[in-house]
């Protein structure tokens, strides 16, 4: 597989012939089956397939919630392939920023306190730690709402504040899986529009989904089938020049 | 110095989630804790009880005085070569005169005055009431330094009372209030075994010897009355008292050699009397004592364990419930540790609120007891909470630990994914 796209900053994620492999009763289910891929900083990826294709899997696997069964992972350099829980633990608090489709808010702490949740686990001071929740509230609009718990909020405004959650620790990458899935149309715009200005902010997105619609955002398409990357074009190979 | 930063914030924060939920779950948090409630409840309770038995014991043991050893024909402690005692001669009051002697001349005793004591049991009438078994003692006006005992009313027999051996008594409290229940015993005069008596003194209220036999149910008379008409026992025995109750080893020794040169004992020949003291009795209830307080600790032990298992139900329950949670808390960035210690805390939480309320009520409960019933051995103490505190933090670690620790060890992948 040819890599489309011209690399613009540094190497954030390098997988080399990946394989994972779950165990299901007796049988053994290969998720990935050799996958190798490179994401550079300020990169904006989609990550799709139909369901089964492995996307899941990879997303896990990029999010440092999982390893590899065999293969190579780097992240900034390290080698996440081997590593024990809790230093994969430090790795996805530090440097990766995770959205979820069902935003996974604490549904008894308000926004400040949800956003301010990362620093906690970071052991940065109680002042500190307001300001940065405090700014990245801010930054996506929701300055106005730190006391709201998410019961008072809209499904778009509990989205922005999983993304500033996400945003707060200034990680390598934001990792979003399927962001909009619990959103309407309008909202979804919306939601993608805060990813946008994020990267044009210069930080590196990768966004799992498996709407066209919201891949077309990306500016970079990674698809995903049985369990092999099937193509990796840039937005225009993948979309302009269909039309 | 960072990692204990991490662990601070991460320790408030758990604090912080622990009492949230307990507020969400406010039925279910009150339901559990009453486990640890009744536990911590019926520990303390106990504790109270063995806290007052110990009182009780102390109280006892004093009355026999700390600073007076008694010389018998007995020890005080139990002994399987009774036969052995048995042929002992018996001791006799006039010792305590010739000891007075030898201590006087000795430079540097240990030893201040020796007393005698003559011991019976006889009846005490005055007109048709009587008080049966009393506890006769013949001493002489020396008493009073060698006892705890205070006087309710009148005074003790003087020294001319005394050696003369006149007719006069002092009673306990319950022997006058049996016989005088409406005034003054002072200057009445009743019959000891017989013997007609002028009563001088009655005693201040004692209580019981460890519930068994009271000094507010004895009888002293002078030692010559005692003698002129009773004669000699095998109970009679010498008390002296010492200089200084910690260096009551020392006494002990010098008092041996005393009397082995009253008894005129050779050096190869061994004691032939018993010199006893409030620390043998200690050494033959401590055993029971701690065997009681062991048992009763046991037994209420197992409620608060019940209570334990409560704790560790819900927390089971509150795992599984909140395993999203536990997943989206990994993804950002939580460690094992960090989700041990939030559900330990709040496993220790719900301990340590049940445990105040124990505490509390068994704080009131006892105060009521004591109010009700001043007899029973109720003592609430300081000492007390911090004990019942301890156990319920310990209740909730071990209750909280295997909840907590299949948490920590959950795939944060599959957390993620529950539903």
């Amino acid at each position: 597989m040819e890599r489309a796209i011209r690399p613009k900053g540094k190497l954030v994620i390098q997988i080399e012939g990946v394989t994972k492999e779950y165990k299901m009763g007796d049988e053994i289910v290969k998720a990935l089956r050799g996958v190798s891929l490179s994401i550079y900083r300020n990169e904006y990826v989609a990550i799709m397939g139909p369901s089964g294709s492995g996307k899941s899997t990879m997303m896990n696997l990029l999010g440092c919630l999982d390893t590899p069964t065999a293969g190579k992972y780097e992240f900034n350099g390290k080698n996440v392939a081997a590593m024990e829980d809790d230093e994969l633990a430090a790795i996805r608090n530090k440097e990766i920023g995770f959205v979820f489709q069902t935003f996974n808010l604490l549904p008894r702490s308000d926004a400040l306190a949800n956003v301010e949740l990362p620093l906690v686990y970071a052991g940065v001071s109680g002042e500190e730690r307001r300001n940065r929740a405090l700014a990245a509230l801010e930054s996506v609009g929701l300055g106005s709402r730190v006391h709201h718990k998410p019961n008072e909020l809209s499904g778009g405004q509990r989205q922005r504040v999983a993304i500033a959650r996400a945003l707060v620790n200034n990680p390598s990458i934001i990792l979003a899986d399927e962001p909009t899935g619990n959103l309407d149309t309008k909202t979804s715009i919306d939601i993608m529009n805060v990813f946008e200005d994020l990267y044009n902010k210069g930080n590196t997105i990768i966004v799992v989904t498996h709407e066209e619609d919201i891949a077309r955002h990306a500016r970079r398409v990674v698809r995903l089938r049985d369990g092999l990357i099937e193509s990796d074009k840039t937005i225009s190979e993948e979309y302009l020049m269909q039309a | 110095m960072k990692e204990i930063k991490i662990l601070f914030y991460e320790f408030n924060e758990s604090v912080k989630i622990a009492f949230d939920q307990i507020r969400a779950n406010k039925m279910r948090s009150i339901l559990t804790a009453l486990g640890v409630i009744i536990g911590i409840l019926a520990v303390t309770l106990m504790g109270t009880a063995i806290n007052g038995i110990d009182k009780g014991f102390d109280n006892s043991l004093s009355m026999i005085g700390y600073d007076v050893l008694y010389v018998q024909k007995w020890p005080w402690a139990n002994v399987d070569d009774w036969w052995n005692y048995r042929n002992r001669r018996r001791i006799k009051t006039d010792y305590a005169e010739q000891l007075n002697k030898m201590i006087e001349a000795a430079p540097n005793t240990e030893l201040i005055t020796a007393v005698p004591q003559g011991v019976n049991i006889k009846s005490v009438k005055y007109e048709d009431n009587q008080v049966k078994g009393v506890f006769l003692l013949g001493t002489t006006d020396e008493y009073p330094i060698i006892s705890t005992v205070d006087l309710k009313e009148g005074r003790f027999f003087s020294t001319i009372e005394s050696r003369t051996g006149r007719p006069v008594c002092v009673i306990g409290y319950d022997i006058a209030d049996a016989l005088f229940p409406n005034g003054s015993a002072v200057d009445k005069v009743v019959q000891i075994g017989g013997v007609q008596c002028r009563v001088i003194g009655v005693l201040a209220k004692q209580g019981k010897f460890l519930g068994l036999f009271s000094f507010d149910s004895q009888a002293i008379i002078p030692l010559e009355l005692l003698q002129k008409h009773f004669g000699e026992t095998n109970n009679d025995r010498v008390v002296v008292k010492i200089k200084d109750k910690t260096r009551t080893l020392e006494a002990k020794d010098e008092l041996t050699g005393l009397m082995r040169r009253v008894r005129g004992l050779l050096p190869d020949q061994k004691d032939d009397f018993s010199i006893n003291e409030q620390q043998a009795f200690k050494s033959t209830l401590d055993p029971i004592k701690s065997g009681i307080a062991l048992a009763g600790l046991f037994i209420t032990g197992l409620s608060l364990f019940v209570g334990a298992i409560g704790i560790m139900n819900i927390t089971f329950v509150s795992v599984k419930e909140r395993t999203k949670e536990i997943g989206t808390r990994k993804a950002l960035g939580a460690r094992r540790r960090t989700i041990l210690m939030q559900f330990l805390i709040e496993a220790v939480s719900i301990c340590l609120v049940g445990g105040i309320v124990g505490l509390l009520l068994a704080w009131g409960m006892s105060m009521a007891i004591g109010a009700a019933a001043s007899s029973f051995p109720v003592s609430f103490s300081f000492d007390l909470v911090i004990v019942g505190m301890a156990a319920s933090i310990l209740t909730g670690i071990f209750s909280g630990f295997a909840p907590a620790f299949s948490a920590s060890k959950l795939d944060p992948v599959v957390a993620l994914r529950y539903e």
